[in-house]
């Protein structure tokens, strides 16, 4: 296609901006998390990177005193990770065979039971959030992984995705399977789950970003610091950031966020064409 | 529904079992409890409460500072979902024509959807600190005095800013890979017709793009109502006076700091109610996307 040298020297100049654009505020955190507090308070945010970034990192990782609490960095980045994983795999496993008996199996209870999935797409937790804590409380499961992790599985995006997967499914697969004599737990096993590989990294991959962000339920429901999360903990550092008419501790909160985004950034960075795949078809 | 289906067996049963388990534990029994709590009035030490009907409601709907919150809902909704609809169409166009180096384009733009909207806040929120935010400093030193702890609207204008700066790698996901969808034979066909580059986008690519843009739109939607909450919390926190808080701020701000349950959970019920047409909507729509 023909195309204008003009045009396509703005298209990359108003990429250019663009991409800058995103880039500017996570460079400009990045580069002042490598500075002292004073150096930053006399001079501003910084643009290039200063002498200070393996003691303000090795501060926040291994040093509570950093976050201004019981648990370092690297046990934060460590409940992120429980509860990323724990979210995917708990999402995937749960709604792969959820979407299995509603759209494989003639039953009683199909219809009823689709409505009442159906109807948990209505209600995202944050309207809920205060009852779902009281139950949550009432179980005994507030500064527990199990409390941290089901009430956010509660949702069923994930059994929509596999619900559409499955019916995209041809049907002569299970005459097939049928002939040779596979029953419902041998055909899902061998021939679904190996025919949804694809669609299960994808989902995987989203679901594990949702769940290292997630923010709302885990700063209601872990009040021992413990459980604290690394995007929770951010707002720990951050909320204490002019406690005691000390100068700022600006470096440390920016190097907490740049270690709460490295994670999800990477996964999604490696597996980008994995993920925008079942982004883009999972939500149509 | 599948053609070919297993007969009756306790196998679905077995299935579907733990989604419900959960959804009846984790969903329903809260979602009861918030429409049980909306009808109740607790005394001002949360040791009796009696029964109140709709008093809770009329309270609500009836109270300024809802209202307030809800027109801000409203138009801070639309103006994020707007904005960054229209810049991530922008770029996506561009990136669409490009040939060399469109990897990295795509890379460079799309990496920001692995951000937490409270990490995008705190990085606003650094940006814009008075003491040292070069956003501040810039902004002031162009004249427009400007003062976002105190001045309401420019508190609404830091929100925004960072919402819209949050979004914009999801759109565009969405828009290249409709733009990608688009048959090459198409773009040619009207490339020989029609010079102008503005013109072909506004009457050929715009309007195949659109199923993409509606839906956009809902998701935007969605976002700005509830995922915001996030950004709100580190950056404003609702201030100057509850001026930057969402309904889902609010309902947080009421419940858990004010320990006033049963308006929050009556707040709870009117934004459910909302959500559920902003979703039967989506749905709707979806479902007709995917017949033609």
């Amino acid at each position: 296609m023909y195309q204008s040298k003009l045009r396509i020297i703005t298209n990359h100049l108003i990429l250019i901006l663009g991409s800058a654009f995103m880039i500017a505020p996570v460079w400009i955190a990045l580069a002042s998390s490598t500075h002292t507090r004073e150096y930053l308070f006399q001079n501003g945010l910084q643009m290039w990177f200063g002498g200070h970034f393996l003691e303000n990192y090795g501060a926040i990782l291994f040093d509570p005193a950093a976050t201004k609490g019981r648990v370092t960095a690297l046990e934060m980045l460590f409940n992120s990770m429980v509860l990323g994983l724990g979210f995917a795999i708990g999402k995937v496993v749960i709604s792969m065979m959820a979407a299995y008996a509603i759209v494989y199996f003639r039953f009683k209870l199909a219809v009823p039971l689709f409505w009442v999935i159906f109807a948990t797409l209505l209600l995202p937790l944050e309207v809920r959030i205060v009852p779902s804590y009281e139950v949550v409380s009432s179980l005994g499961l507030l500064n527990t992984y199990t409390g941290l992790i089901l009430p956010l599985i509660a949702s069923a995006t994930g059994t929509f995705f596999f619900r559409q997967f499955y019916r995209s499914v041809p049907d002569e697969l299970l005459e097939a399977a049928r002939l040779d004599g596979a029953g419902p737990l041998r055909f899902f096993v061998d021939i679904l789950v190996p025919l949804s590989v694809t669609m299960i990294a994808a989902i995987f991959i989203i679901m594990f970003v949702v769940g290292w962000n997630q923010y709302l339920w885990p700063l209601l429901m872990t009040t021992d610091d413990q459980l604290y999360t690394i995007v929770i903990g951010i707002k720990q550092v951050y909320n204490s950031l002019y406690e005691g008419g000390q100068i700022p501790q600006f470096p440390k909160a920016f190097a907490l966020t740049i270690m709460a985004t490295i994670p999800p950034v990477l996964v999604v960075v490696i597996f980008q064409r994995m993920f925008i795949k079942g982004l883009v078809e999972t939500e149509k | 529904m599948k053609r070919v289906q297993f007969g009756h067996s306790p196998v679905p049963y077995l299935f579907v079992a733990p989604q419900i388990l959960i959804i009846l534990i984790f969903f329903l029994w809260p979602a009861g409890q918030a429409v049980y709590q909306s009808f109740l009035l607790e005394d001002a030490f949360g040791l009796s409460s009696q029964f109140v009907w709709f008093r809770n409601f009329e309270d609500v709907l009836s109270s300024d500072s809802w209202a307030k919150s809800a027109v801000f809902t409203i138009v801070f909704s639309f103006i994020v979902a707007f904005l960054s609809i229209a810049i991530s169409l922008f770029l996506a166009v561009r990136a669409d024509e490009i040939i060399r180096g469109a990897k990295s384009y795509k890379t460079l733009l799309m990496w920001g959807y692995a951000i937490a909207p409270p990490v995008a806040g705190l990085l606003g929120s650094m940006l814009f600190n008075p003491l040292m935010g070069d956003l501040y400093i810039l902004l002031n030193s162009m004249g427009f005095e400007f003062n976002h702890i105190q001045n309401g609207n420019d508190a609404a204008f830091v929100v925004i800013l960072i919402a819209v700066w949050k979004q914009i790698s999801v759109n565009f996901i969405f828009f290249l890979s409709g733009l990608q969808g688009i048959p090459k034979s198409v773009t040619e066909a009207a490339t020989l017709d029609c010079k102008s580059a503005e013109r072909r986008f506004w009457t050929i690519t715009f309007p195949l793009l659109a199923p993409t843009t509606f839906f956009l739109m809902v998701i935007n939607l969605t976002y700005a109502f509830f995922e915001t909450f996030g950004i709100i919390d580190v950056s404003t926190k609702g201030s100057p006076g509850g001026t930057t808080a969402t309904l889902v701020y609010k309902v947080y701000v009421d419940g858990f700091l004010g320990a006033d349950m049963g308006s929050s959970a009556a707040q709870s019920v009117i934004l459910m109610f909302m959500v559920s047409i902003l979703t039967i909507f989506q749905f709707r729509f979806i479902e007709r996307k995917v017949h033609y």
